[in-house]
């Protein structure tokens, strides 16, 4: 039983070690394998580029060597996939290899796509790569005052970054002395300023406390030098446009025709691809309606890691994926809180303390036990 | 036109409806319907705030069994 998992990101890397766990005397008997094809030799903890936009963490400290991250009975090749051949249970890499299976994973991810809306690139400071965050961060630098306006697109990955990023700033420039001369104006695609009801209810008397402006139902259309406009027809004047983009998938995705905006059509429950038995994609490359985060990728990769084994080991899975996110909030002022639902239970967060923003910065030294499924 | 899209977002908190559907209009091509399944109540007032505030068009919003059908076409 070949397993071949495409992508050495949060999902595919718990994916894997979960199941080299649960298969390992099949895998020494010769009955299965596990291979693993990557972008690259390294693994990101990519939460950890909010700290780097405010200089709170340097680059080299998100970084890993994935060979590191995954059990030994792997075999991790940077080969990245070019094309899927779903019905011939096959693909084919960069290098031009042909790599067959009998059950694949996708877990490529999604990335910020800030071209998607015109003027954004070249007007925006944006965080979710280690060069814009280091860039971010310089413009950060430079700023002596004024109006800074947090534009977000739908969808996006990390749906807290948004609030996080706003809470971070206010601590920044209080922090450089210039918090008086800062006009911070948060703006949000729906109609209240988080997707999340009772997020939403605790972070607006937070902006009012804090002196952050807001703005709702405010969908990005394009950018100008200095001025930001919106579908439903508003403008914004800035000096600096901090901006979560609208994401897609990857667009290896895209060009193999697998889903619209690179995301795959997934079943909700089973997480194979809608239509295969033996493909299924984790993290944020579905397209179901919930959260792209990394813990939304870990939790499915443990479901699909026991139904995989269960399969090899019985003929059948023996769970449904339930839906179930944690997202950790940085609130600012050294506090923390968190959001767990799933899609039976709404989230029910409680008021930030201190204590949790100390598990939370334990937590981006603990990821990396997390990736190798210790946690 | 091009087949009605149905966009399932039942039982999700975060994004949650509206912001399933703003990602999916984006995506969409003008001319097209998208119907939106939710089992939120508040998706049926917010969804066709937005929709008027942005001027697309509300096709028609129905309740069966909790579900909420709200149906949207993209005018621009
Ligand atoms: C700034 C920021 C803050 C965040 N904060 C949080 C947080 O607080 N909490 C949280 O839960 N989540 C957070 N996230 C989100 C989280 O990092 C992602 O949701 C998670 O990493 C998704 O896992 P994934 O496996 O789907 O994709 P990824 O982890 O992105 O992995 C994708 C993998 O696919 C590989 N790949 C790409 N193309 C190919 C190809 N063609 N062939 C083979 N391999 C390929 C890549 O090299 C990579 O290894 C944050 C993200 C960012 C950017």
């Amino acid at each position: 039983m070949k397993i071949l998992v495409v992508g050495g990101g949060m999902g595919g890397t718990i994916l894997a070690n979960n199941l080299a766990r649960r298969l390992s005397g099949e895998i020494k008997a010769g009955k299965a394998s596990i291979t693993m094809l990557s972008a690259s030799d390294k693994h990101m903890y990519q939460p950890g580029l909010l700290y780097v936009a405010v200089g709170k963490m340097m680059p080299d400290e998100l970084y890993r060597d994935q060979v590191s991250l995954l059990e030994s009975c792997i075999t991790f090749r940077v080969d990245p996939v070019t094309k899927f051949n779903l019905k011939e249970n096959n693909v084919l890499t960069e290098s031009g290899k042909q790599y067959d299976y009998d059950i694949i994973v996708i877990s490529t991810g999604s990335r910020a796509h800030a071209e998607g809306t015109p003027g954004l690139a070249e007007n925006a400071s944006q965080f979710y790569t280690e060069a814009d965050a280091v860039k971010m961060f310089s413009s950060l630098q430079k700023f002596e005052g004024g109006k800074v306006v947090i534009a977000v697109g739908v969808p996006h990955k990390c749906p807290m970054a948004p609030l996080e990023i706003t809470f971070m700033l206010a601590d920044y420039f209080k922090e450089r002395g210039i918090w008086d001369k800062v006009q911070l104006h948060y703006t949000y695609p729906i109609g209240r300023v988080h997707s999340l009801e009772p997020v939403a209810k605790w972070a607006q008397p937070e902006f009012d406390r804090l002196g952050i402006t807001y703005e709702t139902l405010f969908n990005m259309k394009e950018v100008q030098p200095g001025k930001i406009i919106s579908e439903e027809g508003t403008e914004e004047d800035y000096d600096l446009l901090i901006t979560v983009p609208a994401h897609k998938g990857m667009q290896v995705i895209e060009d193999n025709e697998l889903g619209a905006g690179g995301f795959i059509p997934t079943n909700r429950t089973r997480l194979n691809i809608e239509g295969y038995e033996n493909a299924f994609v984790i993290g944020d490359t579905t397209n179901l309606p919930i959260s792209k985060a990394g813990s939304t990728a870990h939790f499915e990769a443990e479901a699909l890691a026991e139904n995989i084994a269960s399969t090899i080991k019985i003929g059948q899975p023996v769970r449904d994926y339930d839906g179930k996110v944690f997202c950790f909030i940085e609130a600012g002022e050294g506090r923390a809180t968190y959001a767990m639902f799933n899609y039976q239970n709404p989230p029910d967060p409680k008021a930030p303390t201190k204590g949790i923003h100390w598990f939370k910065t334990a937590y981006n030294k603990m990821y990396w036990a997390s990736a190798r499924g210790l946690l | 036109m091009s087949e009605r899209k149905i966009v399932d977002a039942k039982n999700t908190f975060c994004p949650g409806p509206l912001m399933e559907l703003i990602g999916q209009m984006k995506m969409a091509e003008i001319g097209d319907e998208l119907e939106i399944l939710s089992t939120d109540q508040g998706s049926a007032a917010d969804i066709p705030e937005w929709i008027n505030k942005v001027g697309h068009e509300m096709v028609e919003t129905s309740e069966n069994d909790g579900v909420w059908h709200i149906v949207v076409k993209k005018i621009k």
